[in-house]
């Protein structure tokens, strides 16, 4: 419980350092968002407009760094991280509540079952070593190495098309509004298949691997040999002593790639036009969208520290040997 | 002398296959009686794991037993040759029959399993009828059997000392009323205070429980105090087999007679510490005729020639050595 909290101060800390970064260096950058909004309506902007626009962000008052500072975390608070510029008027929180369910929906789902699949073809790699499953890793190991852009292009230009069941982009069948209903879950599942596929064939083989040579490893252990030798049936020795000690580095693994979801997609998004926060992100970058990038940091940030707290949580539960009584 | 619970006749243990095979025990002949310590002593290398882990069908590969036969006499019924069981009947046999004590005191638990957890799993694994709460209450005498109090059944491993860690050991061998106990060098990686108490404690056992012990150690000195008979393992070969007090006083292998000089004695007369000049041989090239005869301060001409069988030198007492002519090989 000590050791909890501990971490738990040692997070809130980190969390404060990136946030005051995230502060910062937004100011450090040259120019200011009217400017780039300005330049983005190529001068076609009003004096008057300009004026409304710096009191719209906060940039007619003549507030001390810290007075700002302190107003940011205040502001961050109420969950009010700005407006984003482009999609003008709305504000940034909008913004990411609307993107982050595709994200987690989709790279979420594929993370848990990459993890699941992989893990469990590894226990059976790592057990019974020149099996079926052994064949299985040159191919996936293979796949994995091809870079993931790729990956997605050649998904695309061999699967979608013309007359082709799958879809080559977005997140949902133009036209529909998003809601549950019989219309709309289903061509959001269609629309997730293809990206989703191509996750898990680049993401699997790390989960087998990593998962067989700790199996490898374990089994090589005295205790495996007790385990025989106790007349246990080879199912308990497989499960409970093999496969259990040999988890525990693939579920901190497992934890640390949570945080990866929000912030590491960008590529699958990018690809697919996946209406997801990493898309959002190439947006933000190409538009100078400094108050989405700023909130979509923070939320990759907050993520990966929630991640680290979980895999900590995780590996204590697991590992009695890292519990201090 | 009482009925023999495990024979083992001309073992063979192999490590690879083919001719790249590496041969770790050769033709071993052993006799285990009921509620008897065997002790089997040698040097590392000698074979006398393997040939623990070959009884037991617990080889990992390469390992391969390549003849023989290891006939288990049940207390009622008809003897079983363990080499020959179903993948079932030998989980069945294991542990219920014969139960291991292996090396590493600190290695042999499952470090993310409670004491509780890795006791009760085997004797529900053997006896599917009985109880949660029978289990717990046989789990706790077990535990009070060997010194160690019942509410560490909650404990983590870690949390235990090495002697606590090989006392739950011997506790769990001793789980299922088992006929054999084979404990290959349990008290190796404890300091000697441990080792006396272990082996006290396991004495007094089984004066009570009456198993059988089969005791592998380098250690001759533990052995000459702690079993009934004493075999000496050369290049896989048991080269030397007779009571624990007859071996002491005179051996007759000039091997065994290296091994005795090793060690100090407590009482009696000074003498010099020899020990073994040498190495033990290599498993891969072993010398022609006796294995031992490059070492052997008194090898003669057919040493290097012929292998000495085992046999009995004088009753009761089994010698393979040229010194010593063979009146009646073992049959086997």
């Amino acid at each position: 419980m000590r050791f909890l909290l501990q971490r738990t101060a040692f997070y809130l800390f980190t969390a404060w350092a990136a946030i005051t970064l995230n502060f910062f260096i937004p100011r450090l950058v040259p120019g200011d968002p009217v400017q780039s909004l300005i330049s983005r309506n190529q001068g076609r902007i009003s004096a008057d407009a300009i004026d409304s626009l710096r009191v719209l962000f906060g940039l007619d008052s003549d507030a001390s760094i810290w007075e700002q500072y302190l107003d940011y975390w205040g502001q961050l608070l109420h969950g009010d991280l700005g407006l984003s510029f482009t999609f003008f008027p709305t504000p940034v929180s909008t913004v990411i509540g609307d993107s982050l369910p595709w994200t987690v929906g989709l790279v979420g789902i594929t993370t848990v079952i990459s993890f699941l699949l992989g893990t469990a073809l590894g226990v059976g790699a790592g057990w019974r070593r020149g099996s079926w499953v052994d064949g299985l890793l040159p191919a996936t190991t293979f796949l994995s190495s091809i870079p993931y852009f790729w990956l997605g292009l050649v998904a695309i230009a061999v699967f979608t098309g013309p007359g082709s069941f799958f879809p080559s982009s977005g997140g949902y069948e133009a036209g529909l509004v998003p809601a549950f209903d019989g219309y709309f879950i289903p061509s959001a599942i269609k629309h997730s298949v293809l990206p989703a596929a191509t996750i898990l064939v680049s993401s699997m083989s790390g989960w087998i691997l990593s998962m067989r040579n700790m199996m490898v490893t374990v089994s090589s252990e005295d205790y495996i040999t007790v385990a025989h030798a106790k007349g246990l049936s080879e199912r308990r020795v497989a499960l409970s002593y093999a496969a259990r000690n040999a988890l525990l580095p693939n579920v901190s693994g497992f934890a640390l790639s949570l945080g990866f979801i929000v912030g590491g997609t960008l590529l699958v998004e990018i690809v697919f036009s996946y209406p997801g926060l990493g898309y959002q992100l190439f947006q933000a970058v190409g538009y100078k969208d400094y108050p989405l990038m700023q909130g979509i940091f923070l939320i990759i940030t907050i993520s990966v520290l929630v991640a680290n707290l979980l895999a900590d949580v995780a590996y204590l539960l697991l590992d009695p040997r890292t519990r201090k009584s | 002398m009482s009925d023999p619970v495990l024979e083992i006749r001309g073992l063979r243990v192999d490590y690879g296959l083919g001719d790249a095979a590496v041969h770790a025990v050769r033709d071993v002949d052993l006799t285990l009686h009921r509620g008897e310590v065997l002790g089997l002593a040698g040097e590392s290398g000698s074979g006398k794991s393997t040939l623990a882990y070959g009884l037991t069908r617990l080889l990992p590969p390469p390992g391969v037993v390549s003849g023989g036969q290891v006939v288990y006499h049940p207390v009622d019924g008809p003897p079983v040759d363990v080499l020959t069981l179903s993948p079932a009947q030998l989980r069945q046999f294991r542990w219920a029959e014969t139960s291991i004590v292996f090396q590493g005191a600190m290695n042999s638990l499952n470090p993310v399993h409670k004491v509780s957890t890795q006791l009760l799993d085997v004797i529900k694994a053997h006896d599917p009828t009985s109880t949660a709460a029978g289990r717990l209450a046989r789990a706790r005498d077990l535990l009070r059997l060997v010194g160690i109090a019942a509410d560490r059944l909650d404990s983590y491993p870690h949390q235990l000392s090495g002697g606590m860690r090989q006392r739950v050991m011997i506790a769990m061998a001793l789980a299922l009323e088992p006929q054999v106990v084979i404990m290959d060098e349990p008290t190796t990686a404890l300091d000697v205070v441990m080792q006396r108490q272990i082996l006290g404690q396991l004495a007094e056992l089984r004066e009570r429980l009456g198993f059988a012990v089969l005791f592998i150690t380098h250690d001759l000195s533990l052995l000459v105090e702690f079993s009934d008979r004493i075999a000496i393992m050369y290049g896989g070969r048991i080269v030397e087999e007779a009571p624990a007090a007859q071996l002491y006083r005179q051996a007759l292998h000039p091997y065994t007679e290296g091994l005795l000089h090793s060690f100090p004695a407590l009482r009696g007369p000074r003498r010099e510490l020899t020990g073994i000049p040498g190495s033990p041989p290599d498993l891969r090239a072993m010398p022609k005729g006796c294995a031992f005869h490059p070492r052997c301060p008194k090898a003669f001409d057919p040493c290097d020639k012929k292998v000495p069988v085992l046999g009995a030198a004088e009753p009761g007492r089994d010698v393979a050595c040229w010194l010593h002519p063979v009146a009646a090989p073992v049959p086997h």
